[in-house]
C-alpha cells in the first residue's frame, strides 16, 4: 500500500508538470521522459562519479532538468509556435514531432555518454522502518512526502500568488491575458520553469526509488501521457486523481495477479474512459 | 489531373522508378534488402499522409493498422498453413475491419482526442500480443514458415512495384474530387459540411483506404522478414518513424512521404559506422528540417518550382 502510494505520488508529480504545460500553452511535450531521465542521470553522475554528495547531486539533477526544459522551449517549441510558414491548425502536430525528435536526441546522447545501463541514484535517506509490520524503506516514505509537499507548494503557487494567477488566467483565455497587459511569453517561461523543476524532482526521486536508464524514456512519456489523458488534458486536479488510480491499479495487479500484466488494467480503464468520456475525468472540451 | 501527366513531377517520378527498377542488375543483395524494407515503409508513410495531410486527422497509431494486418497474415500462415497470397489478402481485410472498429467511435471525437484514441489502440494491441503469447509468439516474435521469395531481386521488384502502384492510387485519390473534399473537411469541417458534403463518410473512406494499404504493406513485410514481432510492426517507436517520415518528406504531398521513409532508412544505415550516434544524427537532421523547412523535402522543392 505504501509502495503504491509512493509510486502514485511520483506519477502525479511527473504528470502534473506535463498537464500544466498543455493547459497553459497547448503543448504536448513528448520529450517529457527524456527530461526526467536527464535529471536522474545528472544526479547519479554528480553524486557517484564526481562525488559531490547526495544533496548537491539531487540539486544538480533538478538544475539540469530546468535547463533542458528551457532548451526544449527555446530551441524547439517557440520557433514552431512563432513560425509563419506553418499553418496554425498544424502547429500541434509539428510541436509533437519536434519534441519527440528532441526527446530521442537527448535519449541517444545519454546512451552515448553514460551507456544504457540502469543507474540508481544514491538515496538521500537510507534504512528501513517497520510500519504495521511491513518493512518499508525510508526512502519510499521520503519520496511520498517530498511529492506531496511539492504538489502542495504548486497548488499554493498557482492559487495564491500573482504569478500563479496569471498562469491560471493564461490557461483559460490567452488573449484576455494579453489584453490585461501581461506578456504571454513571460508566462510561458514561468510555466516551463515550473515544469522543469517538477520533472527534475520527479526524475531524481525516480532514480533513487527504481533506477533509470535511457530505455526508460519512452515508457515514462507514455505513462505521463496516459495519466494526463485519463485525468483530462489540462486539468491538474484530474491528473492527480488519475495518477493515484493508475499507480494503485498497477501495484495491485503486480502483487495480486502477475507483474507481467502490470499495465493492462490501467490501459483498459483508459480505453473505457476514452469511449464514455473522451475529455477525461475532469477535462473540459 | 490532366496537367499532372505533363508536369515535371510526373516525369521525375517515372525516371526515378525506372532507375530503381534496374538496380538489382548491379547492386548487392544487401542494398536491395535495405531498399525493400524502405519501400514497404514508404507505403506506411503514404497511407498515413492521406489521413493526416488530407483528412486532417492525426493518427498516432499507424502501427495499429499495420500490426493488425501483419499479425493476421502471420498467424493464419503459421497456425493454419494457408497460402501466402490468401494470408496477405486476409491480413489487409482484417486491417480494414480494425480500421472501421477504431474509426467509427474515434471520429466522433475531435482534434487531439482522436490522436489519443489511436495511440491507446496501439498500446492495447501491444499488450494483447504479449498476453496471448501462445498464438502470437509474444515478445519474442512469430516465426512464419513461408516467405514470398528468397531471391533478393524478386523481393525488391515486388516491393518496388507495390510501392509504385500504391503511390499511383493514393496520389490519384488525393488529387481527385474526393481528395479535394477531404482536404476541405480537414481544414474547415463546418464549411465543407455546409456545402453539402458528408464529412464523416469521406473521412471514414479515407480511414479505410489508409487501413487497407497499411495492412497490405504490413502483411507483405511480414512475409519478407519471415517473422512478425512487436518491435518491427507494432511498437509506438515504429509508428513515430512513420510520422516523422511523412512530415520530413512533406505532408499533403503523398509522394514526399515515400521519399521521407526511404531517406530515414537509408540514412540510418549509412550512419551505422558512427554507432550509437546514428539515431541522434538522423533525429537532429529531421528536427532541423521540421524547424526550417516545415513543408518537407518535396514541399520545399515544389514551392520553389511554383515560385519560378
Amino acid at each position: 500500500m505504501i509502495d503504491g502510494f509512493a509510486i502514485s505520488a511520483l506519477y502525479a508529480l511527473g504528470a502534473t508538470g506535463f498537464t500544466l504545460i498543455f493547459g497553459v500553452s497547448g503543448v504536448l511535450n513528448l520529450s517529457h521522459g527524456a527530461i526526467m531521465v536527464a535529471a536522474a542521470v545528472a544526479a547519479w553522475a554528480a553524486a557517484s562519479v564526481l562525488g559531490v554528495g547526495t544533496y548537491a547531486g539531487a540539486l544538480i539533477g533538478v538544475a539540469v532538468a530546468l535547463l533542458t526544459a528551457f532548451a526544449t522551449y527555446f530551441a524547439v517549441v517557440k520557433p514552431i509556435q512563432d513560425s509563419r510558414r506553418i499553418p496554425n491548425e498544424e502547429k500541434e502536430i509539428f510541436v509533437l514531432t519536434g519534441t519527440l525528435l528532441w526527446g530521442i536526441m537527448i535519449q541517444e546522447l545519454i546512451a552515448y555518454f553514460f551507456t544504457n545501463n540502469a543507474k540508481t541514484v544514491l538515496p538521500i535517506v537510507e534504512g528501513v522502518v517497520e510500519i504495521l509490520g511491513v518493512r518499508t524503506p525510508q526512502n519510499e516514505i521520503f519520496t511520498a512526502i517530498v511529492c506531496c509537499l511539492v504538489i502542495a507548494l504548486l497548488w499554493l503557487l498557482v492559487n495564491r500568488t500573482r504569478t500563479g494567477k496569471a498562469v491560471l488566467a493564461a490557461s483559460m483565455n490567452p488573449r484576455g491575458v494579453t489584453l490585461l497587459g501581461l506578456e504571454l511569453t513571460n508566462i510561458y517561461i514561468v510555466v516551463w520553469a515550473i515544469y522543469g523543476i517538477l520533472a527534475g524532482i520527479a526524475g531524481v526521486l525516480l532514480g533513487m526509488f527504481l533506477g533509470v536508464s535511457s530505455y526508460s524514456v519512452g515508457p515514462l512519456t507514455a505513462s505521463a501521457f496516459s495519466i494526463v489523458v485519463l485525468g483530462g488534458l489540462g486539468s491538474v486536479s484530474g491528473s492527480l486523481i488519475a495518477a493515484f488510480v493508475v499507480g494503485y491499479l498497477e501495484t495491485l495487479t503486480a502483487y495480486l495477479v502477475s507483474p507481467a500484466y502490470r499495465t493492462i488494467p490501467a490501459l483498459l480503464l483508459l480505453v473505457f474512459v476514452m469511449y464514455i468520456r473522451p475529455q477525461g475525468l475532469l477535462g473540459r472540451r | 489531373m490532366s496537367t499532372f501527366f505533363t508536369s515535371r513531377l510526373f516525369f521525375i517520378s517515372i525516371a526515378l522508378v525506372l532507375i530503381a527498377a534496374t538496380l538489382p542488375l548491379y547492386v548487392s543483395g544487401y542494398v536491395l534488402g535495405l531498399l525493400t524494407v524502405a519501400f514497404y515503409f514508404g507505403v506506411f508513410a503514404m497511407a498515413w499522409d492521406l489521413l493526416f495531410g488530407f483528412a486532417g486527422e492525426v493518427n498516432f497509431g499507424p502501427t495499429f493498422l499495420i500490426g493488425v494486418g501483419a499479425y493476421t497474415a502471420g498467424i493464419l500462415n503459421a497456425q493454419f498453413g494457408w497460402s501466402v497470397y490468401l494470408c496477405i489478402v486476409l491480413g489487409a481485410l482484417a486491417s480494414v475491419i480494425a480500421g472501421l472498429v477504431l474509426a467509427l467511435p474515434a471520429l466522433r471525437v475531435r482534434g487531439p482526442y482522436f490522436g489519443l484514441t489511436t495511440l491507446v489502440a496501439v498500446l492495447m494491441l501491444q499488450n494483447f500480443i504479449v498476453v496471448f503469447a501462445d498464438l502470437t509468439g509474444g515478445e519474442i516474435g512469430l516465426t512464419i514458415p513461408d516467405v514470398i521469395s528468397i531471391n533478393a531481386g524478386t523481393n525488391y521488384w515486388i516491393a518496388l512495384g507495390f510501392m509504385t502502384i500504391s503511390a499511383a492510387i493514393l496520389y490519384g485519390l488525393s488529387q481527385s474530387p474526393i481528395g479535394l473534399v477531404l482536404q476541405a473537411s480537414g481544414q474547415d469541417p463546418v464549411q465543407a459540411g455546409a456545402l453539402g458534403f458528408n464529412i464523416v463518410k469521406h473521412k471514414l473512406a479515407a480511414f479505410i483506404v489508409s487501413a487497407f494499404f497499411s495492412g497490405l504493406s504490413g502483411a507483405l513485410l511480414v512475409f519478407y522478414f519471415g517473422t512478425a514481432s512487436v518491435g518491427t510492426v507494432v511498437d509506438v517507436a515504429v509508428g513515430v518513424n512513420v510520422i516523422v517520415a511523412a512530415v520530413l518528406g512533406g505532408r499533403r504531398t503523398v509522394l514526399g512521404a515515400a521519399l521521407g521513409a526511404i531517406f530515414l532508412i537509408v540514412a540510418g544505415e549509412f550512419l551505422r559506422p558512427t554507432g550509437e550516434l546514428a539515431t541522434f544524427i538522423v533525429s537532429a537532421v529531421a528536427l532541423l528540417v521540421v524547424l526550417f523547412f516545415p513543408g518537407g523535402f518535396l514541399g520545399a522543392a515544389l514551392s520553389r518550382e511554383a515560385r519560378s
